[in-house]
């Protein structure tokens, strides 16, 4: 059984103690900032043509979007003609039994994983187990999670948070219980690292003979599946079992072939920071003699139509899950992918999770004010999702409903002091005489919002202080 | 199951009560993009974006293409290698390398795949600004699993094949068939995400460039 985030405690709670972890922290600056770099050197190569790029690909998503229900069905009959089977869930469960019974029907007990945000959504893994199934995941981050018991933290990069050492150790002593233990001398050069893995994972691939994967793109007119990825290891997933599954969001979808023409520009520079990543593989339902001959594509709604119906949210169906957003937040920086208690983290994941999810608990309603709304995130987006506006919608929506009534106490609060000159005064000469005394953290309701920021010094005089003093020297 | 998808495709049509019933499906298309950069003359582009992903090249003349197959499986030790069975007898006539050919009808066991010194394909495109050579299953490319599974990958490029940028090279691939898109060796950013090439794929990635 592999680790859930149910249970961990709403964005506040969770960033204070993340943000004093120092090595998490050096972990996620280095991290961050080496592929901040790296984006903006292949993106600024393209010139103005990264703008309209930019725009092709929102105006292509939004359009599919508004569609959606046509898409869907030609998609569906685009993957049947090509000899693919097709099935709906509307929910978790729902996809979660369908892959099961799948997987059963081949008899296999085994399954090679490509990595895909869907299946880490709907907790695939956790339900296969409890059928009896073992998933490997392949992708190294995902192997690194797996083997730690550990949560994702990142989309693209779910180990970011760890660091080379980290990973050695979990190596050495997590291999042997899953396959091919590591070897012995391992260090933490990462191409050690990476060796150890290949040699942990190739007789897995060689062996399997059912794999699961997610996909990047699926193509509605011809009926192409896409997935991105830079290992090897999509492709022997993809290539080498006798039997595909596919989980894929119903927002997944492209209407044509050359639509692939902007995102295979867009998605490998947004995301590695590469100007294409290493493998790209596509399939268009079973190719006889060629990869698996057996392929089913579960199409997965879970919470998407929810977020389809708000007009304003609609856009965060766009993403194609770059996290050029997480990379240049700066909240995300200094908290880690953790706190956000979702597997979308960041900036998308503040947005995303709680629509999907239905605003339906204290995580979901903090995760909106895990921002300071400075707009980085929309400004690397390469589907333009206003990511900003969607989160002060989602806020009035929290204080709209039942939640957060901390805040509307505070501003009722704020009101009675701001009001009145007087007032103001006294609290500040009071906290200008005792601001040695002040701690680090605001008590009671406002409590959250220092959690995760430092009080700034109280000065020895206010401005209101100093100016009358000056004004007074001056006349 | 068909319930499922009766119910999704419902709540699909109630969330998009605020679109217009007459709003065309079909959007126009104006592709107000490039079709590629103008970083420069598609071969030296081509090569600079291969050595970058530290693939290795070298630009042969069309005459002397027999002698550089068996320089550089020469050079790579490679006494066995898999090919497709529609691949060029002519670009063999120099190596003493044995060939052992796959097709769809008559596949390579995974294991003798996977004991072989290497493989050796032609490609359907090449994308000269993102270094990415595209294979579609042709006759000289073969089954997906053959440029997988042997770690050394020897992939013939025609000047006829390469095109500038990725909208050209869309435009010139069937989506019907299997493609793989190879940009360098395989490799992993996900420790500290620093690239490290050599990952499950071919760790060694070399390309003629026949002129």
């Amino acid at each position: 059984m592999s680790a859930t985030f149910l249970g961990i405690p709403p964005f506040p709670e969770a960033a204070r103690a993340a943000v004093n972890d120092s090595r998490l922290r050096h972990n996620l600056r280095k991290a961050t900032h080496t592929i901040r770099d790296k984006r903006g050197a292949v993106v600024t190569e393209l010139e103005d043509d990264w703008e309209r790029l930019r725009s092709e690909g929102a105006a292509i998503k939004s359009h599919t979007l508004r569609h959606l229900d046509h898409y869907l069905e030609q998609l569906e009959a685009s993957v049947e003609r090509a000899g693919g089977h097709v099935h709906w869930a509307a929910d978790a469960e729902e996809a979660n039994e369908i892959v099961t019974r799948l997987v059963r029907a081949t008899g296999e007990t085994d399954v090679v994983k490509v990595k895909s945000m869907a299946t880490q959504e709907i907790e695939l893994n956790n339900a296969l187990a409890e059928a009896g199934i073992t998933a490997y995941e392949t992708d190294l981050a995902e192997l690194i999670v797996q083997l730690g018991d550990d949560l994702p933290s990142h989309i693209l990069v779910p180990a970011i948070h760890l660091g080379r050492a980290q990973i050695r150790e979990t190596f050495l002593a997590q291999m042997a219980e899953w396959g091919v233990p590591a070897p012995e001398g391992l260090t933490d050069d990462p191409r050690a690292l990476a060796e150890a893995a290949r040699v942990h994972l190739r007789e897995r691939f060689l062996r399997t003979r059912t794999a699961i994967s997610g996909a990047n793109f699926a193509v509605a007119d011809s009926g192409t599946l896409v997935v991105l990825e830079s290992e090897g290891n999509g492709r022997m997933c993809l290539t080498l079992p006798e039997t595909l599954i596919s989980v894929v969001g119903i927002e997944k979808i492209v209407p044509t072939w050359a639509d692939l023409e902007v995102f295979l520009q867009t998605l490998p520079r947004s995301s590695t920071g590469e100007r294409m990543n290493p493998y790209t593989s596509t399939w268009t339902g079973v190719t006889p003699g060629d990869g698996p001959q057996e392929f089913h594509l579960v199409l997965l709604d879970n919470g998407r139509t929810d977020v389809l119906a708000d007009t304003v949210g609609r856009q965060a169906l766009r993403c194609i899950r770059c996290s050029a957003c997480l990379n240049t937040c700066p909240v995300y920086e200094r908290t880690g992918g953790h706190a956000y208690g979702s597997v979308y983290p960041g900036p998308i994941g503040a947005i995303l999770t709680p629509q999907l999810r239905g605003m339906s608990s204290e995580v979901d309603e903090a995760l909106p004010y895990a921002s300071s709304l400075c707009g980085a995130c929309y400004e690397v987006c390469p589907v333009a999702i206003d990511i900003p506006e969607v989160l002060v919608h989602l806020r009035e929506e929290v204080a709209a409903g039942s939640g957060h009534l901390g805040e509307k106490a505070v501003m009722k609060g704020a009101e009675a002091v701001l009001g009145s000159s007087h007032a103001l005064e006294a609290a500040q000469r009071a906290a200008g005489a005792a601001r040695n005394l002040v701690p680090r953290h605001l008590p009671g309701m406002a409590g959250a919002w220092t959690d995760t920021r430092d009080l700034p010094d109280v000065p020895a005089e206010s401005f209101r202080q100093w100016w009358n003093k000056h004004e007074k020297g001056q006349s | 199951m068909s319930t499922s998808r009766e119910r999704v495709l419902a709540r699909v049509r109630a969330a998009l009560t605020d679109v217009p019933a007459d709003e065309p499906v079909v959007r126009p298309v104006e592709r107000p993009y490039a079709d590629s950069h103008g970083m420069g003359a598609a071969l030296e582009v081509l090569e600079d974006r291969l050595r970058d992903y530290k693939a290795l090249v070298r630009r042969v003349p069309a005459d002397r293409l027999a002698e550089e197959v068996a320089a550089a499986l020469e050079r790579r030790g490679a006494s066995t290698v898999a090919v497709p069975d529609g691949i060029d007898a002519d670009w063999f006539s120099r190596t003493e390398a044995v060939r052992r050919p796959d097709s769809r009808d008559r596949p390579l066991e995974l294991r003798e795949l996977d004991s072989v010194d290497g493989v050796v394909t032609a490609c359907a495109v090449a994308i000269a600004e993102t270094g990415t050579i595209v294979l579609d299953g042709g006759p000289d490319q073969g089954r997906r699993a053959i440029t997988l599974v042997p770690d050394y990958h020897l992939c013939v490029v025609r000047a006829d094949q390469v095109v500038d940028g990725v909208p050209q090279g869309v435009r010139r691939l069937d989506p019907a068939r299997p493609l793989t898109w190879i940009s360098g060796p395989s490799a992993t950013s996900d420790i500290e995400l620093n690239r490290v090439e050599g990952v499950h794929g071919p760790r060694t990635l070399e390309v003629l460039l026949v002129e």
